[in-house]
């Protein structure tokens, strides 16, 4: 079984968590065209090399944020959401962390 | 005996030249009218339309690897038209129609036998979106009827119809339903295709598109640059690594799919069976071992390893369905790796380069529409763009526009 380390709850299987899609900037609800929103909603950037996802540990119903390459399936880094959030500026960096 | 018969079984030559179904991969060209990205079924079936329909023979198929290797020989050839939505019947019943001639109009036996599709139902909403599927599937006439556990156990008197104490309460019959050997269909694709003057590069890798303004006049290759009027792309599961070489994003994310194999057995399964409820479809091969799949991965990946958990969780729900499968070996387990979008239908058409035609999208239902894709894919080629009415709905601005085809509800297994 595939070990996820949980910033939670330790080195967990795999199987215990739900992935939650990439991390994208959002843009703001009220004042995103149609497109823009179709952007956020549909598109990834679904090249190969190394994402940052949103993950969920089902049973404890804990957020956090995983680095992973998707061409090898190597998990480089878990941390807790609040690493990102306070750095507003990680969360554009979606495209700069290829 | 004829003696004749006799004379050549002793004699060292064989009496006969013997032409190759395929010639070897020819030298790359600096022009081409047509260049289609990827070898696999799509890729084949869009040239061969081309060249007959059309009489666009100036056409290159360029593969990165061999002929039909990616998708088109890791599916489980599941031939099927009993979707949801009516684009989507519409669309899949035209593929049903083309695969039911296509030994005859090959010359090449792809080994197709239509043994009919059996889906379970074991909860009433499943039962309530059967009766609409058979519906919708008998307005386009297509051959689809819910059926009882009665007549399922007629059917298929080895299915255990309490399978993981989920009884089956009623089952989408579709007559329509079939199989065939998905290699033959990639090879009798490229057959006819090279005889009519296409030419097919193996080993011939993308690196670049090249661009002039909004529109696509050529690609860069392993083995040389090569200009051409259109260019179609149909590489499966890395349609979007490739559009991002083009310079544009896809909606897809793209997911392994496992699937495996048992050793051969003596006939016994006609139909073709799948679970709705536990993520299972099983059919016998013509060769006899049984061939079975379930839903994609749990997170995107571009790796076609196999997991452990995958192959537990699916040999018990495949053990579920016909018990005595708990004695048979399995032979191989792969994996494919399929581009989903999320409202579970194709991406055909227009790009946002002109003369860039997509044929992307096919997540876990790629093989059933080769015919039907490649006979439309090479109808906008010819036609410069114009988009047939049947694939018209499956453009890629629909997601731009809210305007989805929601095929979520009709699919096998979960996915």
């Amino acid at each position: 079984m595939k070990i996820l380390h949980c910033p939670l709850n330790g080195p967990r299987n795999i199987s215990e968590f739900v992935y939650g899609g990439q991390v994208k900037p959002m843009p703001n609800p009220e004042s995103a065209t149609d497109t823009e929103w179709a952007a956020y909603v549909f598109y990834e950037n679904n090249s190969i090399g190394v994402v940052r996802e949103w993950w969920l540990h089902a049973p404890s119903s804990y957020w956090f944020i995983v680095e992973r390459h998707n061409g090898s399936d190597t998990i480089l880094r878990t941390y807790d959401p609040s690493e990102l959030l306070s750095n507003p500026g990680m969360v554009s960096l979606e495209d700069a962390i290829q | 005996m004829p003696f004749g018969l006799l004379k050549y079984g002793l004699g060292k030559d064989y009496p006969f030249e013997r032409e190759p179904d395929l010639p070897a991969t020819p030298t790359l060209k600096q022009h081409y009218d047509v260049v289609i990205i990827g070898g696999g079924g799509h890729g084949v079936a869009t040239a061969y339309y081309l060249a007959k329909y059309h009489g666009i023979t100036n056409v290159a198929i360029l593969e990165k690897a061999y002929l039909g290797g990616g998708n088109t020989a890791r599916n489980t050839a599941v031939i099927r038209s009993n979707y949801l939505t009516p684009q989507g019947v519409r669309f899949y019943s035209e593929s049903v129609k083309l695969f039911e001639r296509l030994s005859n109009e090959f010359d090449f036996n792809i080994m197709y036998s239509q043994r009919g599709q059996l889906t379970l139902a074991h909860t009433d909403a499943t039962v309530r979106a059967f009766r609409q599927r058979a519906e919708v599937n008998t307005h386009f006439g297509g051959r689809t009827e819910l059926i009882d556990p009665h007549h399922i156990a007629e059917l298929v008197p080895t299915l255990n119809l309490n399978p993981a104490n989920m009884p089956v309460l009623a089952g989408l019959w579709h007559k329509d339903g079939a199989t065939a050997r998905h290699d033959a269909v990639a090879w009798g694709y490229a057959k006819g295709a090279t005889q009519r003057g296409v030419e097919l590069h193996q080993l011939t890798e993308v690196i670049d598109i090249i661009k002039e303004g909004d529109r696509a006049v050529g690609v860069k290759t392993n083995r040389g640059t090569v200009h051409c009027r259109s260019i179609v792309q149909a590489v499966a599961g890395y349609s979007a690594v490739l559009a991002g070489i083009a310079g544009f994003k896809l909606p897809l994310v793209s997911y392994p799919l496992q699937a495996m194999v048992t050793q051969p057995v003596k006939p016994f399964l006609d139909p073709l069976v799948s679970s709705s409820a536990l993520h299972c479809y099983v059919q016998q091969t013509s060769r006899g071992e049984l061939v079975f799949g379930g839903g994609s991965d749990p997170y995107p990946l571009y790796n076609t390893r196999s997991t452990l958990e995958l192959k537990e969780s699916l040999i018990a729900h495949a053990v579920e369905m016909f018990p005595f499968m708990s004695e048979m070996q399995l032979l191989r387990q792969w994996a494919g790796i399929t581009d989903m979008t999320s409202d579970y239908s194709p991406i055909m058409g227009l790009s946002p380069l002109r003369h860039y035609y997509l044929d992307a999208g096919w997540g876990t239902w790629g093989f059933k529409a080769t015919p039907i894709c490649g006979q439309t894919m090479a109808e906008l080629v010819a036609n410069d763009g114009k988009v047939p009415d049947l694939i018209a709905p499956f453009a890629l601005d629909r997601f731009d526009h809210f305007k989805q085809v929601n095929e979520m509800g009709a699919t096998a297994a979960s996915h």
